[in-house]
């Protein structure tokens, strides 16, 4: 017999017996779940409150990007934006770039003008951990963590949005999501049943509380985090 | 002969009298309790929360054999390559063979409980491997040669300067005693070891039976390089981490964070699925899982217990645990400390050697309360009591019961007993505490109140 073969024969001789509900105290060999809906199917009615409006939303994200210390910028048109990326690559003094095949960050890479290194066709890692930032779209922003979705297939890679110090995503307005739930949904809708090989929800830049549970920003991802939204 | 209950008392008597370092504790779980409370408060409902997680977590458990088979299946379709070790010391070795078969140096970990569970970085040292754990409190305690004190914050038992001197000792480099300095740089000394390291290693917070998934949470972004650039990956998980579906992380994530660190959100939560697939700019060209038993099966048969396998590692029931906050992490003297791990401890290594951590605990609750996925944790450890004494029957305890037994039941004996104890009780004062005093255990911290002249009985007879 295999290990596979031993490993479940223990497991189906040891669910012969019932175990009793969560939360009824009962004696052992108490009833079998309810068939029906999933027990999470009412999440959305539990998780932190989201408000109804597209405007509440957009609040809520940006006041939980506050909190998550994430730069969070939402413009009104593109030009704006352009200004935008200008004024942090000044502030910053950024040399290096990369980023991946996208329609937003294309614009970005051409309104920056800098040597840009693409990931999508395979990359060197050395030179990628040289690069000042890494400029990536991504599948939804959601309001209720104050969170970005990147995908190992949709945003350039694994590596691309947590090797740079700084990262940077460009969003459109219309990608923000109010609920975790939701997030979940668009996933299943966009992808299933071929998904990414890596799905990533990021909240907030790198953080450790390691030592005497103090904050700080950059353990190991990026030290920051832009969200830029047009 | 040292025992592990002996040790364990040593331990505790050390740690529960070091008054700096009990209020070092408090203080760090103070911050924790404040921060979950009000993220707690964030929710609509928590407790319906609780409740849909308790129900899905045993939805799963319950039928475990079913969820591994599709978890596994959908996994090995996209080529990762599946391993089931029984024990520990099989896991080790489908591990060693895995670097051997890679011809590999260098491994860069990510946290994880279950490698610690099989002592890996011992067997992965022995063999001749250099192993580098990534995430910053598991790294300080490496280079101490620690076990970690708590499973969620493996350090948190340090100030910043004796970090400082590990890190001048062990590193040569220490700027300041600034916390923001020290984990620059333990990113600097990181940042290359990611690169160049053969494999990463990583563990697993869930994984999702109907997409074949599995997620990884953390905070410093470590898991994720890890699992992004050395070429080979291998996970470790137990097999109790299914979940049913890919929208209940809708629901656990959050939860995860919030119990666990008082966090909306953890900073990564990530959903692996495969190796590097076609298309995909990087990521692993080889990804092994390795499912893990050792002895979860026997837990599993236990369905009284069966909920402990619930557990999502959250970390919450040692943070409120009045045991944990005195006597420390180390003092457990297993992988898994605090009310979980004396539940737990007994199943995977044995209840005799194991029961008194049963036994440290004061029954208050606060851990069940604190559990986001509701394990009975605190009638388990009077479960785990039970079963001790029904195996291995305590024969002078059962006798003094015995004694107590007559004498309370008739009576002469009683009055007896009565004129007895008002003569001795004066007499006890010469000998309290003392290696003569047969209720040393008892009276060495505490005073008997003096028994009264006039029982309640006597009282009533004599009443006017």
């Amino acid at each position: 017999m295999t290990e596979r073969e031993n490993i479940l024969g223990r497991i189906r001789e040891a669910l012969q017996i019932k175990a009793p509900l969560p939360g009824s105290h009962a004696a052992a060999g108490a009833g079998a779940q309810p068939a029906g809906e999933p027990p999470v199917a009412h999440a959305r009615d539990w998780l932190p409150a989201v408000g109804e409006t597209r405007a509440e939303q957009f609040a809520l994200f940006a006041q939980n990007c506050a909190d998550l210390k994430a730069n969070f910028q939402r413009f009104a048109s593109r030009e704006e934006l352009r200004a935008a990326l200008v004024k942090i690559r000044d502030a910053e003094q950024w040399q290096h770039l990369a980023s991946h095949d996208g329609e937003l960050t294309r614009f970005a890479c051409q309104a920056l003008g800098l040597p840009t290194l693409y990931t999508d066709q395979g990359y060197d890692v050395q030179a990628l951990e040289k690069c000042d930032a890494g400029i990536t779209e991504c599948d939804v922003l959601v309001a209720q963590t104050g969170g970005v979705v990147v995908t190992s297939r949709s945003t350039g890679g694994r590596a691309l949005s947590v090797l740079p110090p700084h990262h940077v995503v460009i969003a459109r307005q219309e990608q923000l999501v109010p609920d975790l739930p939701a997030a979940f949904a668009w996933l299943q809708q966009h992808y299933a049943p071929d998904y990414p090989s890596m799905i990533s929800f990021i909240t907030g830049p790198s953080r450790t509380g390691d030592i005497e549970r103090i904050l700080v920003l950059g353990a190991h991802g990026p030290k920051k985090l832009t969200i830029l939204c047009v | 002969m040292r025992t592990f209950v002996s040790e364990f008392k040593i331990r505790a008597t050390a740690k529960a009298s070091d008054l700096p370092h009990r209020q070092f504790i408090r203080t760090s779980l103070r911050g924790y309790e404040l921060a979950r409370d009000r993220r707690k408060g964030a929710f609509q409902s928590w407790e319906s929360a609780r409740q849909a997680a308790a129900e899905t977590k045993w939805a799963a458990v319950n039928r475990l054999d079913d969820h591994l088979v599709s978890l596994t299946a959908r996994l090995e379709a996209r080529g990762t390559k599946v391993h089931w070790a029984s024990t520990a010391a099989q896991a080790r070795e489908i591990i060693l063979k895995i670097l051997r078969d890679k011809n590999a140096r260098s491994i860069i970990k990510s946290k994880a409980m279950t490698s610690e569970e099989i002592h890996l970085n011992d067997a992965l040292e022995h063999a001749g491997f250099t192993v580098v754990e990534s995430d910053l409190g598991e790294f300080i305690v490496q280079l101490r040669r620690e076990t970690p004190y708590h499973i969620v914050f493996p350090s948190m038992h340090l100030r910043r300067g004796e970090i400082r001197e590990l890190f001048q000792r062990e590193l040569g480099d220490a700027p300041s005693d600034n916390p923001e300095d020290l984990t620059m740089v333990a990113r600097r000394v990181m940042r290359q070891k990611y690169i160049t390291a053969d494999v990463g290693f990583t563990g697993a917070n869930f994984a999702i039976a109907e997409t074949g998934m599995i997620s990884i949470t953390e905070n410093e972004g470590n898991s994720r390089l890890t699992s992004a650039l050395p070429k080979t990956m291998v996970t470790l998980m137990g097999i109790e981490k299914v979940l049913p579906r890919f929208a209940d992380l809708a629901l656990f994530l959050p939860m995860l964070a919030t119990a666990g660190a008082g966090q909306p959100m953890t900073c990564y939560n990530t959903m692996y699925s495969g190796p590097r697939q076609p298309g995909e700019a990087d990521g692993p060209e080889e990804w092994h899982v390795v499912l893990l038993d050792n002895r979860r099966t026997e837990l599993l048969a236990d369905p009284e217990q069966r909920d402990a396998l619930h557990c999502i590692r959250c970390g919450a029931c040692l943070n409120v645990c009045p045991i944990f906050r005195n006597v420390g992490g180390h003092t457990y003297g297993t992988t898994y400390s605090g009310p979980v791990g004396s539940v737990i401890t007994p199943h995977l290594r044995g209840l005799q050697e194991w029961k008194h951590l049963s036994s440290a605990s004061s029954l208050c609750g606060a851990c069940t309360e604190a559990c986001p996925v509701k394990i009975d944790l605190h009638h388990h450890l009077l479960q785990n009591r039970r079963n001790a004494a029904v195996g291995k029957p305590a024969v002078l305890e059962r006798l003094a019961y015995k004694i107590l037994g007559i004498v309370a039941n008739d009576p002469k004996f009683w009055w007896l007993a009565k004129k007895a104890g008002w003569l001795s009780q004066p007499l006890h004062g010469l000998v309290k505490g003392s290696a003569l005093d047969p209720a040393r255990a008892w009276t060495k911290t505490r005073d008997l109140p003096p028994l009264p002249r006039e029982s309640f009985k006597d009282w009533w007879r004599n009443r006017k």
